[in-house]
């Protein structure tokens, strides 16, 4: 059929199966808009801000597995749009974002709202396309949604100059994709796999050392059943919370610059780390050369420019996790967990050395009371986003996750502001489950207007604000690597939440006991509308254990020990 | 920690399309390393053109590089090459004074010749192993070249 450019557009999505769109529209992509307005195919939701928009997407897409897709103008909207766009290639995550751009006529001549948008997104997207004919805008779609999901995932943006969306041209989507060049290598090899059952049969003190590329792969139960028909011990990354469920026997914790201690010496007391869809980030590894020092590596990924990149791997295996962990599974006979016993127990000794936790000391609630209280009050039933800081790290150490794709938070890039349009797009795509957002004095206010996307749209995520009246985890650093100079992280002079929270429409509570806060989060679940929990919490807390940047993973600082009443 | 930096020679093979040139300099840019030569023609016949990239680097940085040049969507093959057959040509400009027919003899032995000549000047063309270009260049120093014109090496694998 003959149709506009526009028209395309929405033919395609409909034809790829995407539900929601995220978007801001603008002078560029107006047709776009024209045709969105006229169509019921989907569903759009304006947020009020393009960055906003992309991170929306994003918690979209790693809540559903689905490809997200946002929409957004050229010039200003484009280049708001760039830090989702680069959090979403640090994180992998399936995106295909649309942007106008001036008409062909007017690229390359500092026309109104033209910026070289394909020259800023290349760095930090997976592929991306100017289309100069409407006539090959069903090929890039279709190309686009299959690069994005396909492979390792990420980013690809499509920009359209407006008078391509005005174009007429014929419109085909059943078209066999011809991408020659792009082939991602999905099945591993089995000489290699083999191998690597062998040395893992050998070993005396395997470790399970687990990443974000699973959750990707969906392969987190062949994962547990590896786990588990292997008595295998396992640390999670960042990313990879949910994997295996937080009451498992055979995870240990989160590893890393706030790993637990436990977490951390296995990795340095094993002999053969089994990496699956992991990228030996240097928040994961501490100083490289002390890394898992006297340990041979199976490194399992489906991108083979992550192989031995900064560890070495003895054993390496393209392809997909989940692939790879089913041949696996299918040898798996030939290894006996009795054999991992001692070392087992060496690590539950470990664990009991200093067990991953925090003391009620103070006056003011504790952050990691938050988490954990919301864990017991929520569990499995929510969805957890976050943006980043202590906050974060809290989240990630003390919420129970049960399952992948429950934990959705800004890992590569570290994007305050991550969390609340996130967890509204978590919410669309899982609208069964509570969207909570763990937050920080600091990081709600660099999204805050999303509250107005919450409140028209009617999406009931909780925020809980966990307030030290800091930029806590700099106000960590400064005090202890900057003999306490805390230049430019106080944040005692803020906004009243409760009604920052009203004037929109949401609804607020500031507490600062735990009876209080109980009372809160029930009200809000009940109430079913956007919240801002402000919770009152201990201001110098820290962040343990920690390892110093640079630093070995076996030097942690440690929770001070204390009686414990 | 300094590791040894090597010249190397990679060539890519990519679907010739606006934009590929970029997408690929950009890979060596964002790491602050510098291309030495670069030289991009169509294959005959394809819908691909080759690059022959000398850069030097270190073999841990430049492995790196040809796997996330790999990774291009438009890139169909990388080579990082070890036993090849590498080639460059240079043209040069001399004074018509210098001394001809000594210049004419020098550029045999460096598989060239002189290719022009004018009122003012002539115009020397020589296609040798990049080092011996070198060595071309710096013995003809004496004959008051006004104008250098390397072109980048081309390779293949034996
Ligand atoms: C956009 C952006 N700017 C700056 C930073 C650096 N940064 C990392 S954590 C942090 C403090 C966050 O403060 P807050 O949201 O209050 O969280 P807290 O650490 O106090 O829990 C800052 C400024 C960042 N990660 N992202
Ligand atoms: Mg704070």
């Amino acid at each position: 059929m003959q149709i506009t450019g526009a028209q395309m557009v929405i033919e395609a999505f409909i034809a790829e199966g995407v539900d929601t769109v995220f978007g801001y529209p603008g002078g560029a992509i107006m047709n776009v808009y024209d045709e969105i307005y006229k169509q019921n195919g989907f569903k759009h939701i304006l947020n009020r801000h393009e960055q906003a928009s992309i991170h929306a997407a994003e918690g979209y897409a790693k809540a559903s597995g689905k490809v997200g897709v946002a929409m957004i103008t050229s010039g200003p909207g484009f280049t708001n749009a760039v830090t989702g766009l680069a959090d979403a290639y640090m994180d992998s995550v399936p995106l295909v974002v649309v942007s106008g751009q001036v008409p062909m006529s007017l690229i390359g001549t500092d026309g109104f709202q033209e910026i070289d948008a394909v020259g800023i997104s290349r760095p930090c997207t997976k592929h991306n396309y100017l289309v100069t004919n409407a006539a090959d805008l069903p090929r890039i779609l279709k190309e686009a949604f299959y690069i994005a999901r396909s492979g390792r995932p990420g980013p690809v943006h499509v920009d359209i100059p407006k008078d391509v969306t005005a174009q007429i041209a014929e419109f085909n989507y059943d078209i066999e994709l011809d991408l020659e060049t792009y082939k991602p290598h999905t099945k591993g090899n089995p000489r290699q796999i083999k191998k690597a059952i062998e040395a893992i049969a050998k070993a005396k003190r395997p470790l399970f050392y687990l990443g974000g590329g699973i959750i990707n792969s969906n392969a987190s139960y062949e994962v547990r059943e590896l786990v588990h028909k292997t008595g295998i011990p396992a640390v999670e990354t960042l990313m990879a919370r949910g994997v295996l469920s937080y009451d498992d026997d055979l995870l240990i914790s989160m590893l890393g610059m706030h790993g637990s201690y436990a977490a951390n010496m296995a990795m340095s007391e094993t002999d053969l780390v089994i990496g699956l869809g992991v990228r030996f980030d240097d928040r994961v590894t501490g100083k490289l050369s002390e890394f898992a020092k006297n340990a041979d590596v199976i490194h399992v990924d489906i991108d083979p420019a992550s192989i031995s990149k900064l560890v070495n791997a003895d054993y390496p295996i393209v392809g997909d996790v989940k692939n790879v962990v089913i041949e696996m599974l299918a040898l798996v006979e030939q290894i006996d967990s009795d054999n991992y016993e001692s070392w087992r127990e060496t690590i539950s000794n470990f664990d009991e050395l200093h067990p991953l936790t925090f003391h009620e000391d103070t006056d003011r609630l504790k952050p990691q009371w938050v988490v954990k209280r919301v864990g017991e009050l929520l569990g499995d039933s929510a969805n957890i986003s976050t943006d980043v800081g202590q906050h974060q790290m809290w989240a990630a150490q003390f919420y129970p996750f049960t399952r992948p794709n429950q934990w959705i938070t800004s890992g590569g890039l570290g994007t305050m502001g991550f969390g609340f349009p996130a967890a509204i797009g978590v919410k669309v795509a899982t609208p069964d489950k509570t969207s909570v957002n763990f937050t920080g004095d600091g990081s709600i206010l660099m999204n805050v207007q999303e509250l107005m996307t919450a409140v028209e749209k009617k999406i009931p995520v909780i925020n809980i604000i966990l307030n030290n009246n800091f930029l806590g985890m700099v106000r960590q650093w400064q005090t202890l690597f900057y003999n306490k100079r805390h230049s430019e992280t106080d944040l005692s002079v803020q906004p009243d939440f409760v009604k920052l929270s009203e004037a929109f429409g949401g609804i607020g509570y500031r507490v600062t006991t735990k009876e209080e806060f109980d009372a809160a989060l029930k009200d809000a679940v009940e109430k079913n509308v956007v919240a801002f929990i402000e919770v009152i919490v201990e201001r110098f807390e820290n962040v343990m254990p920690m390892v110093p940047s640079g630093g070995s993973l076996f030097n942690m600082m440690l929770l001070e020990k204390k009686e414990t009443k | 920690m300094t590791e040894n930096s090597e010249r190397r020679v990679v060539s890519v093979i990519v679907i010739n399309e606006a934009s590929v040139l970029s997408r690929i300099t950009n890979l060596f840019s964002g790491r602050g390393y510098n291309i030495t030569s670069l030289t991009v023609a169509p294959i005959p016949d394809t819908r691909y053109s080759r690059l022959t990239i000398v850069t030097a680097g270190s073999v841990r940085v430049i492995e790196q590089i040809t796997k996330q040049l790999h990774k291009l969507i438009p890139v169909l093959k990388v080579y990082e090459h070890a036993d090849i057959v590498e080639k460059e040509m240079a043209l040069v400009k001399f004074p018509i004074t210098e001394n001809i027919t000594d210049i004419g003899t020098l550029c045999q032995a460096y598989n060239g010749k002189i290719v022009n000549v004018g009122d003012n000047v002539v115009i020397a063309m020589v296609a040798d192993e990049p080092h011996r270009i070198d060595n071309f260049l710096s013995i003809i120093k004496r004959y008051n070249p006004k104008e250098i014109v390397r072109g980048g090496a081309v390779a293949l694998e034996r």
